[in-house]
């Protein structure tokens, strides 16, 4: 049976409504919870300590603990930060950058290998294995098809494969601010204001299409990726681990949902979903990734 | 300092070379390139005339190989690799781990170069390339201030390349899923961005004309306006209550007035994009930046951008404009 994993939280929260929010996902049946800050080094509610405290507290808990780092790197500063998580000592490590997977293999630490390492082959794969990758998270455009040519030709078990299978997706990381921008401020005096809308901003195309979503330096779908209900036939192909990223609301009860489904009580997750317009799939099936597919 | 400039053809390479190029890149005519484009770059017999003709004129080229190896055609990417070996080329420009792995292992003499789509910002990422497959040179993705850029070249164990001038990514390259979100093919996989056959154009009763991208609107033009390519992130789009290019208008990078700092930062070459533009586009913007260089190159002190040039790189530039990007702080 895969594993249930909760990603890391792409949006910048209050600290309080981080903390409430984690005391919940404590109590859900999420087999692997990854924290920490990955998109933005501003954003410093909890500083890396507190993340690691925080961890201390779930893993209490019986979680798996990862921690995931910064995707774009650009100031010294920021290799820091990154640095800090590599060293914990305690918690595994999610790579989000080379720069990470270099830190982690210099001390001979396992770590997951983040989706924009962009492993789209086996020898990319083994590459990364052989650094010490213990489980590598697919590209987030990578299909049902592709996933499935590359682990029959990888062929080794040795390394997990995590799917993100709900969420925003993250589709590109920029120097710019989207949210600054947005709001007509320097990113150097952005006072934040990112914290104001606890799932991004929504971008529609001027037919009223919803189409993009901003959050940051990072812009993700407008629409919502939802491959649980495809969690049997990943399963059956080897993935083993399906990741839920976090939003504000029905987190915990998505988690649940779908390991009730696992369980055995079919029909959890369609119940879940229905009615859910702002869903997509097309990424696994081969096609645009905004699309909507039904089999 | 070495000017590498794009060619997507061979009468783009030939005029790469006669107006200065010191280093001209290539890609062949297939998804191994981040330029896939329809009737564009070279096939093997081709690139062989190029390569025969820029050594001759004592030149080098350079083949991009830097989309990433799709599971299902890993063969297409070595043969790739093989046929720049067999060609005698100069270099490999490469983004995927398992092919800079696959180029180390089986040319270990052919010069391997990390792609813009390798996203290396930081030394540490350039010592994971640097120590696993030995590469020589990187490419700089276009997220980095200046001071960030001459802070990392203080103490990169490579030779550093970024990006002069061009169409301007505002994504980190090889990170931006963007197109293939709305049409199912990306840079990454297939080499193209906004790719022309999902593209359509159309205009309605009251003269207004709309691009379309795989059916999603990217933007809709006065009827006197000056309509540009829908490339996903330069369209305009709704947020709140503000209609206008939320992530970024058409424009160009610009660095010109840049050369002196870049040089000294110790930084080894600078691309030109556009492996997709003429032959006439190459030939111009080569002559402005080799002149630039080599006035530079000259008397850094005294370099001033020669505004003549900026005319002339203006007028190939998306919408008429340029900026200096992430390199000027303000732009972030």
């Amino acid at each position: 049976m895969p594993k249930i994993a909760l990603g890391p939280c792409q949006y910048f929260w209050p600290r309080e409504q981080t903390e409430t929010f984690y005391a919940r996902i404590a109590e859900t049946s999420a087999d692997i919870v990854y924290l920490g800050e990955s998109v933005c080094p501003k954003r410093r509610e909890l500083r890396p300590e507190d993340w690691i405290a925080l961890g201390r507290e779930l893993a209490a808990q019986g979680k798996e603990v990862v921690l995931s780092t910064l995707t774009l790197l650009e100031a010294r500063s920021e290799l820091g930060m990154v640095r800090r998580l590599c060293d914990n000592g305690e918690f595994r490590v999610e790579a989000n950058d080379v720069a990470a997977v270099q830190m982690l293999r210099e001390h001979q630490l396992p770590f997951v290998g983040g989706a924009f390492l962009n492993i789209y082959n086996p020898e990319s794969l083994r590459l990364y294995r052989e650094q010490g990758m213990f489980r590598w998270v697919m590209p987030l455009e990578m299909g049902r098809d592709s996933l499935g040519a590359l682990l029959a030709d990888y062929s080794a078990a040795d390394v997990e494969t995590e799917v993100f299978a709900y969420g925003r997706m993250p589709l590109a990381w920029s120097a710019r601010c989207y949210t600054a921008r947005y709001h007509d401020l320097p990113k150097d005096q952005c006072g934040l204001r990112c914290i104001e809308d606890p799932e991004g901003i929504p971008v529609h195309t001027r037919d009223g299409e919803l189409f993009l979503n901003i959050n940051g330096i990072q812009t993700q779908s407008g629409r919502v990726t939802n491959l649980l209900p495809e969690w049997q036939n990943m399963a059956d192909m080897g993935v083993d681990v399906l990741r839920i990223s976090p939003r504000p609301e029905g987190t915990a009860e998505r988690i649940e949902a779908l390991a009730a489904e696992m369980r055995g009580e079919q029909g959890a997750v369609a119940a879940m979903s229905e009615g859910e317009v702002e869903d997509c799939n097309g990424y696994w099936f081969g096609q645009a990734g905004m699309q909507v597919v039904r089999e | 300092m070495e000017l590498v400039c794009p060619a997507g053809s061979l009468p783009a390479l030939q005029a790469a070379v006669d107006n200065g190029a010191d280093t001209v890149y290539t890609g062949l005519r297939d998804g191994t390139n981040a330029r896939h484009f329809p009737g564009l770059n070279f096939t093997p017999e081709k690139l062989r005339r190029g390569i025969d003709y820029a050594h001759r004129h004592r030149r080098r080229v350079l083949m991009a190989i830097n989309t990433y190896a799709q599971s299902s055609g890993w063969a297409q990417w070595t043969s790739a690799v093989d046929h720049a070996a067999d060609l005698g080329i100069d270099g490999i420009i490469l983004a995927d781990a398992g092919l800079l792995e696959y180029a180390s292992r089986t040319h270990p003499n052919l010069p391997r170069h990390l792609s813009v789509q390798g996203s290396a910002t930081s030394t540490e990422a350039l010592q994971f390339y640097q120590e696993l497959f030995g590469i020589r040179r990187a490419v700089l993705p276009r997220v980095l201030s200046l001071a960030q850029v001459t802070r990392l070249a203080e103490d990169a164990p490579v030779e550093l390349e970024v990006f002069g001038f061009g169409s301007l990514c505002i994504m980190a390259e090889g990170r931006c899923l963007l197109s293939s979100y709305a049409t199912g093919e990306s840079p990454n996989t297939a080499g193209a961005c906004s790719p022309a056959a999902h593209v359509r154009w159309s205009e309605l009763d009251d003269g207004h004309l709309e691009s379309r991208l795989n059916g999603v609107l990217i933007d809709r033009f006065e009827p006197q306006e000056r309509a540009g390519y829908p490339t996903l992130c330069k369209g305009r789009f709704t947020v709140g209550e503000h209609t206008g290019h939320i992530l970024e208008e058409p424009t160009s990078l610009n660095t010109l007035d840049l050369l002196p700092q870049l040089h000294a930062a110790g930084i080894t070459a600078i691309k030109l994009e556009g492996r997709q533009r003429s032959p006439g586009y190459v030939a111009g913007v080569t002559r402005v930046w080799r002149q630039a260089i080599d006035r530079c190159l000259r008397d850094p002190g005294a370099y001033r951008t020669d505004p003549d040039g900026n005319v002339v790189l203006a007028g190939f530039s998306e919408g008429s404009q340029t900026t200096l990007g992430a390199y000027h702080r303000s732009w972030q």
